[in-house]
């Protein structure tokens, strides 16, 4: 096995994206693609993580997410163990640092961490050995889901650059939204976000997006409509009055998707609040690409814990057979 | 002779009195005799020579967290007073927001008494003065027994690290104060704006993911507390002003006289937001560090005498607390023994203030805005001095502070300026060995 990730110079961890290239970025994306296939064998398993061992620590509540890295590692045969807060040393109140040096002890190869707090993906590969893989730290970041994203609107469009991307809701609150926005925006996109003033960050357009004042403007603009879901909480933080109220300003409705361009998607991280965000016959509709982004979720997922575990782009395909 | 010195042939900075030169000065039992050339001091009396160093009024630093009692893991009355004199402090005041809370006459009393105690054993640092809680318990509501808490030794009141917010309160403290002729001192933040918040509110945080605290947060409660002290005549002091808008505001309001002062922290003239990059935890601190636009006004603030002293809120915390996820690590920085330093390199070096200058702000204008002793060699005068050497480099080292905690943003940073030697009341409390 080659030094984790050399060749592409990812270094030993993927945190975000906001430290990638565009190279490197599309580079993953191009490992993905042979991963793609192993999902629709007979029998979905390769053995390029053999002897892998591969911890999924998620100390905040995940479906989607530890469900697709979990099958990614699975179908690359590795072994995993999964822990979550509920009934963890963690809830019994160890630190992040001791929960970490306890698994380095345990000579463990990768750590898959999900986490409440921004930066604790960082801290946590700041201070053992093993492969980081950030699954979500706070509001922070979430590589994975912004890599599955880019895929999808490379799929459909066969290129990201020059593309428009309007991230539209929770701007604020939203790890997806930043590491959508960093991966748009070094793959070449045209960024826009879109929402209650009150969910938008400050200083948001020095990350060099723009800002759109409307959801009919949005979907006029744009060629992609990334729906960001609205997590309920924030009706008690008072950022917007009610449900009802959001959906009717920036809910995703079919009417308004009337002013939408011929091939212009929608894509959405999920869980969906349906009627809320976005309308079941958006959701359900023939711009909607959500299901083929969870599909490509576990593709991409396999090609990082490759690309991290040592192997190289180009031979993905080969490593299919026989192993990294 | 305990407490007789002669400082021979030191650059003495004086500016109670206007003095910049070449003097030498003589102590005896514990008071300045004597400011001259060629002093002859009497027998027997140690001669310290001086030449190269400045000879300089202890610096005073009114805004010190000693942690005693209640969380001594973090620092100590003791070690924290001896952490200031090996910054060259003479005299520190130190905050309530302790474990009981300072809001009574046996805890005023308690700091007090424990710094003499340990200055007796000859293990005392600067003097401590205690600052007393503005409220009952620093919970925002009842008024404390100011009358007594002076009486034990306070010599001002704060519910520091919790803001007070209720107006009504803050105007009776900004009038009850004025029968013991002491300020409120105001850690000016409006906790609903800047809830959740852990550092600067801007693009910084936004890459960060990490909740912000906006300029408005600290400004509102200012010019709440400047129409108080206009109303009231009381004087409100602004704790580690931190925005430009809270500069202006200040700058304003003294213009049309009223009664109020401000104090810039080290950090906030020498860091931006973009020092948090990485989540370092040594550079949480609240009210956090600010854009560039902001550490220029604190800095010209100081300059200008808007901001009429500097003040480190020196906040220890134990390594392992801030050893966390960044949202879970405490607010604070230590701050006494680097404060000297980093300010000869931010202001001094680049020719912003004079050396002259900055001893005013660190120690005669502090003892004048709040009329306590000290800030001055005028003979009669009480010896609080520092001897320090104005172009010594040194690294920063957080392993050899005096304090219990090492949480500095400074680590590793290359300073000019160095404290030779710390003396309170004729005594020698400090002595660098390096």
């Amino acid at each position: 096995m080659t030094s984790p990730g050399r060749e592409l110079g990812l270094g030993k961890d993927l945190i975000g994206l906001e430290s990638l290239t565009g190279a490197q970025i599309e580079a993953i994306l191009d490992t993905a693609e042979p991963f793609k296939e192993i999902s629709e064998r007979k029998i979905k398993k390769v053995p390029v993580l053999r002897g892998q061992t591969i911890v999924n620590l998620f100390l905040e509540p995940s479906t989607r997410t530890r469900i697709s890295f979990e099958f990614a590692e699975k179908r690359l045969s590795a072994d995993t163990v999964n822990i979550s807060s509920a009934g963890s040393s963690v809830q019994k109140g160890e630190t992040l640092v001791d929960t970490a040096r306890n698994l380095e002890a345990m000579r463990i190869h990768m750590v898959v961490v999900r986490h409440g707090s921004s930066g604790a993906a960082k801290f946590l590969a700041d201070r053992i050995p093993s492969n980081v893989i950030n699954a979500g730290d706070g509001q922070h970041e979430h590589p994975t889901q912004a890599l599955l994203d880019l895929l999808t609107i490379r799929d459909r469009f066969g290129a990201i650059a020059g593309r428009r991307v309007c991230i539209v809701g929770d701007i604020l609150h939203s790890r997806v939204a930043r590491s959508n926005i960093w991966g748009l925006l070094k793959c070449g996109a045209d960024v826009a976000v879109c929402g209650p003033r009150t969910l938008i960050p400050a200083g948001i357009e020095e990350l060099g997006v723009r800002r759109l004042g409307s959801i009919d403007e949005a979907i006029e603009w744009c060629d992609v409509l990334y729906v960001l879901r609205l997590q309920l909480e924030r009706m008690e933080g008072g950022y917007v009055p009610s449900l009802r109220e959001y959906n009717r300003v920036f809910g995703v409705s079919s009417e308004r998707l009337g002013r939408a361009g011929d091939g212009m998607i929608v894509l959405h991280p999920g869980p969906m609040n349906r009627g809320v965000e976005i309308d079941s016959d958006v959701a359900d509709g023939p711009r909607s690409v959500i299901l083929p982004q969870v599909t490509n979720g576990v593709a991409v997922r396999m090609a990082v814990l490759y690309l991290l575990a040592g192997g190289r782009p180009e031979l993905a395909e080969d490593a299919k057979a026989a192993g990294p | 002779m305990s407490g007789s010195l002669l400082l021979a042939g030191g650059r003495v900075i004086d500016p109670s009195s206007g003095l910049d030169e070449v003097r030498d000065v003589l102590v005896r039992d514990g008071r300045v005799e004597a400011v001259e050339r060629g002093v002859a001091g009497p027998e027997g009396i140690p001669r310290i020579e001086a030449g190269g160093l400045v000879v300089a009024p202890g610096l005073i630093d009114v805004h010190v967290h000693l942690r005693e009692p209640g969380a001594e893991h973090k620092e100590t009355i003791r070690t924290g007073a001896q952490s200031a004199a090996a910054g060259g402090f003479t005299t520190i005041w130190a905050m309530p927001n302790t474990d009981p809370p300072l809001d009574d006459p046996a805890a005023v009393g308690f700091v007090r008494e424990e710094a003499r105690r340990w200055a007796r054993k000859g293990e005392g640092g600067a003097r401590v003065s205690p600052v007393a809680a503005a409220s009952l318990g620093l919970a925002g509501e009842q008024m404390t027994e100011i009358g007594g808490l002076v009486e034990a030794g306070a010599v001002a009141v704060t519910d520091d690290g919790h803001p007070i917010h209720d107006p009504a309160l803050m105007r009776r403290l900004l009038e009850y104060t004025q029968s013991f002729g002491i300020p409120v001192l105001q850690h000016a933040e409006d906790m609903a704006l800047s809830a959740g918040g852990v550092m600067n509110e801007g693009a910084v945080a936004t890459a960060l993911g990490l909740r912000g605290i906006p300029n408005a947060s600290e400004a509102t409660v200012v010019a709440r507390d400047i129409y108080l002290a206009e109303l009231t005549g009381g004087h409100v002091h602004v704790q580690h002003v931190s925005t430009r808008e809270a500069v202006e505001l200040i700058r304003l309001a003294r213009e049309r006289g009223v009664r109020v002062s401000g104090e810039a922290s080290p950090h906030h003239m020498a860091l931006t937001e973009e020092a948090v990059r990485g989540y370092r935890t040594e550079a949480k601190m609240n009210p956090p560090l600010r854009s560039a636009a902001d550490r220029l006004a604190v800095r010209q603030g100081l300059i200008d005498g808007v901001l009429e002293c500097v003040a480190t809120d020196h906040a220890p915390h134990h390594y392992e607390e801030k050893e966390r996820e960044f949202d879970d690590a405490p607010f604070g920085i230590v701050g006494l023994e680097t404060a000297l330093a980093v300010c000869i390199g931010e202001l001094v070096k680049p020719g912003d203030l004079t050396l002259f200058d900055l001893v005013e702000r660190m120690s005669t204008a502090p003892a004048r805005l709040m009329g306590i002793e000290g800030g001055t060699l005028r003979p009669g005068s009480r010896a609080d001095l520092v001897l320090f050497d104005s172009e010594e480099e040194w690294t920063v080292d957080p392993a050899s502070f005096r304090s219990k905690s090492r949480n500095t943003p400074f680590s590793g940073w290359e300073v000019t300026g160095r404290v030779k030697r710390t003396i309170v009341g004729g005594e020698t409390r400090y002595r660098d060995s390096a």
